[in-house]
């Protein structure tokens, strides 16, 4: 039987559900059952459609006995690496086709809505690509460091894990999260609004320990860091940032870095705009000024309403947002509801998050959940009673440098509505007596 | 590190702390040197990868080339997404107009209207483009494909030749256009608790607009315009 129902379920469904046709019927009710959970979401969704769904599932409701009490399981390595329940399959990273011009340079949101606690799983980290995601052969890839050092080196990815490692949970938000709001309301999720933020372990050499052991001469002040990939990226950082907090990362939550988060090795430069932590990196060069590169001039730029633009504003400001309820996740009922959202500074540590069921006009202290580190997601809470009339939910972070999240209407006075990055509002959830959820601007 | 023996966790943790104490050569890993690794980078190697250009012209390379010649190289590695005139096809970027449009409603932002600098344009176009064969192309290519770039939007004339003489000396028209001392935080909320405002408007919403893919099944390659 065991033998019989792996091979079933590597068929397509609709041959499993015609092989069973063969069985006995308790064997075959069996299967049927078994087929739910095994084969997962394909099965319900493909060949058992014709059956409803409710009556089966309602089999497995007490007093039933579940059929997965009652027999055996799959054993240890049947997915020697393993992956989520074919039960969650919906929760994926999500594209904006209207967005780019193709996916090559793209990006991808992660379903914020599904996260728990404050860590990404590394297959739903956002995804920002410029020129697609290479395919790097570590054993081939190499790290060079070079300009104004003593000792310019080329490293392997060996080389580079017997130096001494350090673990940090941080952040990396695209300076783009949010961008396509300025102007208006457009889209209705929190997975597009806010999906470009994400929060891992990384874990890595630091950056000082590499330059110090190159040697920097006095006239150092600038690095550049490039990517390996077709866009080569690069940016320019200040060496005081660079000799900070920033290190080069092999490692993401205890495994190797994923490939679309710059496999096998890439910079992390806490609290700063996404796109410094260069991907792919192969090539770290010390100068004595910035070089201009186009990702630094043409974009990651903030355009002002008077047409004058700030650059170099590496940053990420304190925001915050409330993931329960969202667009995706409405309130189902009147009651008790959790309140929950995440809250994050590139200055540092969070240090309130409050919270508003009217617009903005009281406010109300959320609890804030530990672990609370600096540069890194925070989850709130508050608890909230829900009487079934409209509501608007907003949050809104305070950093430890005592910086306040402002409104979309403070942020526009001063910014305009060109500048595209660094758009970290208030967010406003517009809740309706159905208990739907719309994405909102208020004036 | 794991241990099935509970007590040799501990033993471990004092005799650590006694160790660190006594031991000098943490200090030391400040020291150029210290470590060592990997092998020493070579002239000819740096040359190969160091591919960075700055404004002040650090790292342009021998060659060049016209504005003639750009145009011809230009037809038949770049016209087909940027367009003939740079104007863009589709939802590629353009790479001319858009002058004196960065303070209007709709603002164009391309190599004439925003660019600060000619030198970040020989690096891009050298670094990642085509799109398709980044790195493909000459330095000569690269030299005219950026004079070309520049004559479409007027900054130089027709007769202009690039070098790493000439092309430090153009002056780009938004060059002064950029403040590079972030002035952040520029809005900084109050932390008001009770009655903050008077009057809640909503001004825009986002419901009913059909510009958001499906957040459920699987991806949704529908709304693409
Ligand atoms: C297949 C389409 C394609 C071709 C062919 C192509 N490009 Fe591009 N180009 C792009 C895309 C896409 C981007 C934006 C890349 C990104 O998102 O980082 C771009 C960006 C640029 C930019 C930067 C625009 C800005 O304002 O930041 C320049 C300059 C440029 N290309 C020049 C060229 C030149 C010169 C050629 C010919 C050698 C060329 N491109 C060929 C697709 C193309």
């Amino acid at each position: 039987m065991l033998g019989k129902l792996r091979r079933l379920n590597r068929d397509v469904p609709k041959v499993a559900l015609e092989e069973s046709e063969r069985l006995p019927s308790a064997e075959r009710r069996r299967f049927l059952r078994n087929g739910l959970f095994t084969a997962g979401g394909a099965m319900v969704g493909g060949a058992l459609a014709g059956i409803a769904p409710r009556a089966l599932a309602a089999t497995q409701y007490p007093p039933e006995i579940p059929s997965w009490t009652r027999t055996l399981g799959a054993g240890v390595v049947t997915d020697p690496y393993g992956v989520p329940s074919p039960f969650e399959k919906e929760v994926i990273r999500r594209n904006v086709p209207w967005l780019t011009a193709d996916k090559v340079s793209s990006i991808s949101f992660a379903p914020l809505q599904h996260l728990k606690g404050i860590i990404t799983p590394n297959g739903l980290f956002f995804e920002r690509h410029h020129a697609g995601r290479p395919e790097i052969d570590p054993q081939l890839h190499r790290l060079m460091i070079h300009g104004l050092v003593e000792r310019p080196i080329i490293l392997s990815m060996e080389d580079l894990q017997r130096f001494p490692s350090v673990s940090q949970i941080n952040f990396i938000e695209c300076p783009a999260n949010g961008g396509m709001e300025w102007r208006g309301a457009q889209l209705n999720s929190l997975q597009f609004l806010h999906g470009m933020v994400s929060c891992a372990e990384w874990t890595g050499v630091r950056l000082s320990t590499l330059l110090q052991d190159v040697g920097i001469k006095p006239e150092g002040k600038w690095l550049l860091a490039e990517g390996a990939d077709g866009a080569a990226m690069t940016r320019s950082i200040p060496l005081e940032k660079a000799l900070d907090d920033v290190i080069v990362a092999y490692a993401q939550n205890g495994e190797a870095l994923r490939r679309e988060q710059g496999y096998p090795i890439r910079l992390v430069v806490p609290g700063w705009e996404g796109n410094t932590h260069v991907k792919w990196l192969r090539r770290l060069e010390v100068g004595d000024k910035p070089w201009m590169q186009r990702e630094e001039t043409s974009k990651y730029t903030d355009l002002m309403a008077d047409g004058t633009a700030h650059g170099f504003t590496w940053v990420m400001e304190a925001k915050s947002v409330i993931t329960s309820p969202c667009p995706e996740m409405p309130l189902r009922g009147k009651g008790i509801h959790q309140i929950e959202g995440l809250a994050w500074s590139g200055r540092g540590k969070v240090k309130a998050v409050d919270v508003s069921v009217d617009g903005g006009q009281n406010w109300q202290k959320a609890q804030l959940r530990e672990p609370v580190m600096s540069k890194s997601l925070t989850r709130f809470s508050l608890e909230w009673k829900w009487n079934g009339n409209p509501a608007l939910l907003q949050s809104r972070v305070i950093d430890e440098t005592g910086y306040v999240q402002p409104t979309l209407a403070q942020l526009r006075q001063v910014r305009g509505t060109n500048s595209i990055y660094h758009k970290n509002s208030i967010q406003t959830w517009q809740v309706n007596a159905d208990g739907s959820v719309v994405n909102v601007q208020l004036s | 590190m794991f241990s099935f023996h509970k007590s040799s966790g501990l033993f471990a943790t004092t005799c650590c702390g006694i160790l660190l104490a006594s031991m000098p050569f943490v200090a030391s890993a400040e020291q150029a040197g210290h470590y060592g690794y990997g092998e020493s980078a070579t002239d000819e190697q740096i040359a190969a990868w160091d591919i960075d250009i700055r404004p002040d012209g650090m790292g342009l390379p021998e060659g060049s080339g016209s504005v003639d010649e750009g145009m011809a190289v230009y037809e038949t590695h770049c016209a087909s997404c940027h367009g003939s005139f740079g104007e863009g096809m589709g939802r590629y970027p353009k790479l001319a107009g858009g002058e004196g449009s960065l303070d209007q409603d709709r603002p164009e932002k391309t190599v004439g209207s925003y660019w600060p600098y000619a030198s970040t344009l020989w690096d891009y176009i050298h670094r990642a483009m085509p799109f398709f064969a980044p790195q493909s192309l000459s330095d000569d290519q690269v030299y005219a494909l950026t004079a070309y770039v520049l004559n479409l939007n007027y900054i130089v004339d027709g007769d202009f030749v690039a070098n790493k003489e000439t092309l430090p000396k153009v002056e780009m028209p938004n060059q002064d256009g950029f403040i590079w001392d972030d002035p952040r935080p520029v809005v900084n909320n109050e932390r008001c608790m009770k009655d903050c405002k008077g009057e809640v408007t909503v001004s825009d919403s986002a419901e009913g607009k059909n510009l958001t893919p499906s957040t459920t099944g699987p991806l949704d390659e529908g709304i693409t315009e």
